[in-house]
């Protein structure tokens, strides 16, 4: 069982060894905290249309200023953050059962199943993820779940592998012939030990793969493929913002800075977790 | 050491029978997307106000009411012929339409993974030179930067800075609109197209418009490249050969050009041909903001419109060439490694 | 009268420590070594952790990062290395050092074959023709026990088992001719019985070209018959020195436990001795 050296030292030595991981995980955790606090940080509703503010500057009354039909920019910011971490959220909790199921059952019992659900796995892969996804939003039509839907179904197979590579291993060690001879067997064995080795393995590539997530979330949203209208979302707001960007580029660059922030957080996570499972870097 | 011809065809034919097998998966998926579309081609093609008999009669000459294996047997079977169905919104069959289109997203993507492999791999050397150092430091965070960036935001942004306000670069579209209606653009290839024609000033046009757009395209790719290669290098380094080396008196610069890169040569161009897979699919995104006329655009056009022969058509198209990208690189990888031969 | 001037030494350390950049705690891992070696065959003897391949790859500069070395004198031939700056390094390594590894399996560049090895250390510290490399490569192979054909340099070094793949890393090596080879375990990846010919042939090749050797085993019953002097390492220190013909009679606690330690015929029927590292330990004032 490998523990990466995070968990077993606590979360201050693991901040000093590694900052990157640190920063990134206090973003995260703010933007999650913004998201959830929004409707009592927001200083206006988020889709009250004020045609008679449309296009604003920043100033103190609108911190940010007002888009194409006068809603305040900053509280649209904020509320734009619940439909990415929503489909973070959606699209991890999906593609890492499926994964890890796939994986386990595989490197466990082996032979045709294995070679079977390998194969599948390499078949998946080999699938353009982004380009899935618009096809299968655009045909069974937009929205949160389908997106979400889309994503997983895609990007399972890295985690059955690690998954697949992690039972082998254990497979063969003395560990699981020690617990199958205390008469633990089947889905006791399955859940109870072999799922907890394979854990620590998946999150660098966990980070990694949500950082594009993030990015595949903005670019769903850009197209219209996301929440619909008029719902903020971060995506939606830089196709709204696009329209007039020669002019008011504010409307366009800050929800493309938002995005950025919450991605580059994740990829900090990524490296830092990295670093901090590699002794020799640590 | 086995040097007979054997073994080689062997990994070929298994290679070859692996795509095929994915390829036939692609189809079935998006096969199955357009089964499961609330879009009724049926009531596409007669309107809401066809009686039911009429309707009945549509989905029959439509084949829409046969068993599904028989359904998927016809769609494969078109397929193979070449025929993709006709596009709503152009009244074109969409294979024509993409024929028309794929050259100039083929330009972009292969423009893109020349910059993209030269400076990635470039940096990611400078970067492994001396690890920890100011240079790493400098060429991580640009590297991190690339890997963060929505494409469309950054082209938006790119289009507003040096387009609008300085005017360095070329706007959207291809070229200028006094060269777009007077040339002939037969190859698809604007490049090859201005350069034959001869017109002052066109191939540099050409080459005004592309600039954004390749450099937007290629601003994710390198930072994957540049991370890759350094973590290749950085990998190796550690090795006993390359102790060998720096003690028959190498200094670095060979160490990393004829001991490392030969060694990581495998994983190298791995990445870069998953790379140019993943510089296919921002394409779809870079040229919708700069209105460039490739599959991508169709694609988003054609995701606007709800028109299902085109998406699936592109889709098909997009997602064939990952298969096989990925199926040459493994080839590849095989054939350049002394050890697997 | 006119003395004639004695030539210095060819390697001369003193009080050699290596320890982690980051000490963190930890002790060194090579503690205040001192040893000479000239025109001769010196062994390094040690257990597995007790710092010999460290020491070698010190006093060639080879340490891999997050080490560090220091030393009150480390020179050769009179030159103070620890002047030297990479490109000096670069230029005597290869050339005037030689340095041989222990699996010519990891130590050799997969990618590369056996000829284009051999060149490249060739083309890195002379200015030869191609036909004169050709020539050079040819008498080495030789010299090492290697059919100089077409087939061997185009092999690459997967293709060839491990006692060829060793005498070809010494061909590469000994080519340009250096005054001193230091060997970290150059049969420790070999067969038993293919040790005992390497062996024979590194000692016969330093011996003709007048060249010092610093030999690093663990096996001490080895090194005894093919060196002049041995060193006794343990946990960072040297802790005896003693001529090889006088190992059977060594006064050390660790060396009579490693001299005697091997089974063989006269040992037959009787328990082994094993070592007592308090004593030692002890012994050592730790």
């Amino acid at each position: 069982m490998r523990f990466p050296a995070w968990q077993s030292t606590g979360w201050q030595s693991a901040a000093r060894r590694s900052p990157a991981a640190m920063i990134g995980a206090v973003i995260i955790a703010l933007s999650l905290a913004l998201a959830v606090a929004a409707p009592w940080l927001a200083p206006y509703a988020p889709n009250q249309p004020e045609l008679g503010q449309r296009l604003e500057a920043p100033s103190a009354a609108h911190l940010l200023g007002t888009d194409g039909l006068g809603r305040d920019v900053l509280s649209r910011l904020l509320y734009g953050a619940r439909p990415t971490l929503a489909l973070v959220a959606l699209v991890a909790a999906g593609m890492v059962p499926i994964g890890l199921a796939a994986g386990i059952v595989a490197g466990y019992y082996g032979g045709w199943l294995e070679r079977a659900l390998m194969g599948l796995t390499n078949i998946v892969m080999a699938f353009p993820r982004l380009i899935l996804a618009l096809a299968f939003v655009g045909l069974l039509g937009p929205g949160l779940i389908n997106a979400a839907l889309a994503l997983s179904l895609t990007s399972w197979p890295a985690y059955a592998r690690l998954a697949r590579a992690e039972t082998r291993t254990l497979r063969r060690s003395d560990y699981l012939a020690a617990a199958e001879m205390q008469g633990m067997v089947g889905s006791r064995l399955l859940w109870g030990h072999v799922l907890p080795a394979c854990v620590p393995g998946m999150q660098v590539r966990l980070a990694l793969d949500l950082a594009g997530i993030v990015l595949a979330a903005a670019a769903l949203g850009f197209l219209g493929l996301g929440v619909q209208p008029p719902t903020a979302e971060w995506g939606l707001m830089i196709a709204e913002g696009s329209k007039v960007v020669f002019d008011q580029w504010w409307l366009a660059a800050i929800p493309g800075a938002a995005i950025f922030t919450l991605a580059i957080a994740f990829n900090l996570l990524a490296d830092g977790l990295r670093d901090l499972g590699d002794p020799a870097r640590a | 050491m086995s040097s007979g011809y054997g073994l080689p065809l062997v990994a070929l034919a298994r290679g070859l029978l692996t795509m095929l097998t994915t390829l036939a998966c692609l189809l079935l998926v998006t096969f199955a997307l357009s089964s499961l579309s609330p879009i009724d081609p049926a009531l596409r093609a007669l309107g809401d106000h066809a009686s039911a008999g009429s309707y009945a009669e549509m989905r029959h000459r439509l084949g829409l009411d046969a068993p599904w294996p028989q359904r998927f047997a016809r769609y494969a079977g078109r397929l193979l012929h070449g025929d993709l169905g006709v596009s709503e919104s152009t009244g074109q069959p969409v294979a024509d339409d993409l024929r028309h289109v794929f050259p100039a997203t083929f330009e972009l993507a292969t423009i893109a993974m020349l910059v993209s492999c030269a400076l990635g791999v470039a940096l990611g050397v400078l970067s492994a030179w001396r690890p920890g150092g100011l240079l790493d430091g400098v060429v991580r965070i640009i590297s991190l930067a690339g890997s963060s960036l929505p494409a469309f935001w950054l082209g938006l942004v790119a289009l507003y800075v040096f387009y609008a306000r300085l005017h360095w670069a070329g706007g959207p579209g291809r070229l200028d609109d006094a060269y777009e209606y007077t040339l002939d653009l037969d190859s698809g290839f604007v490049l090859l197209d201005t350069w034959r024609s001869g017109v002052p000033g066109a191939f540099a046009n050409a080459w005004a418009h592309l600039a954004l757009p390749v450099l937007v395209l290629a601003a994710y790719a390198i930072g994957q490249v540049t991370r890759m290669t350094r973590a290749a290098l950085l990998g190796e380094a550690g090795k006993e050969y390359v102790t060998l080396a720096r003690a028959k008196g190498a200094g670095p610069g060979r160490i990393i050009l004829h001991h490392l890169l030969p060694n990581t040569r495998g994983l190298i161009l791995t990445v870069l041909a998953l790379t140019y897979a993943s510089l296919l699919e921002g394409a779809v995104l870079v040229e919708t903001v700069f209105a460039w006329p490739g599959v991508g655009r169709y694609l988003t056009t054609a995701l606007f419109a709800a028109d299902t022969a085109a998406i699936l058509g592109a889709t098909l198209v997009i997602g064939c060439c990952f298969v096989v990208i990925n199926g040459l690189t493994d080839a590849l990888v095989r054939a350049l490694d002394p050890r697997l031969r | 009268m006119i003395q004639p001037v004695r030539e210095p030494p060819l390697l001369v350390v003193e009080g050699l420590s290596v320890h982690l950049a980051r000490a963190a705690g930890r002790g060194p891992l090579v503690e205040d070594l001192s040893l000479e070696v000239d025109v001769e065959r010196v062994a390094l003897v040690g257990e597995s952790g007790s710092g010999k391949s460290l020491t070698a790859r010190a006093l060639l500069g080879l340490l891999p990062p997050g080490l560090r070395s220091e030393a009150r004198r480390l020179e050769f031939a009179g030159r103070d290395l620890r002047a030297c700056s990479p490109r000096d390094w670069a230029a005597l390594r290869g050339a005037s050092l030689a340095l041989v590894l222990q699996d010519p399996r990891h130590a050799l560049n997969p990618v590369l074959s056996v000829g284009q090895q051999l060149d490249e250390i060739l083309r890195l510290h002379g200015r030869l023709p191609r036909a004169r490399r050709r020539e050079r490569i040819a008498e080495m192979l030789e010299a090492v026990g290697l059919p100089p054909s077409a087939r061997l340099l185009a092999a690459y070094p997967h293709q060839l088992s491990g006692g060829m793949g060793q005498r070809a890393m010494i061909a590469m090596m000994l080519i340009n001719g250096p005054r001193l080879l230091i060997a970290d375990e150059p049969t420790s990846a070999l067969d038993a019985e293919l040790r005992e010919q390497v062996l024979e042939l590194i000692t016969t090749l330093v011996a003709t070209r007048r060249m010092g050797l610093l030999l690093i085993s663990h096996d001490l019953q080895s090194v005894a018959r093919h060196c002049e002097r041995v060193l006794i390492m343990y946990r960072g220190r040297i802790v005896d020195r003693c001529a090889a013909a006088e190992l059977a009679r060594a006064t050390h606690p660790y060396t009579q436990t490693l001299w005697s330690c091997r089974p063989s015929g006269s040992t037959y029927g009787k328990p082994l001795p094993t070592l007592d590292r308090d004593a030692i330990d002890a012994s050592l004032g730790r």
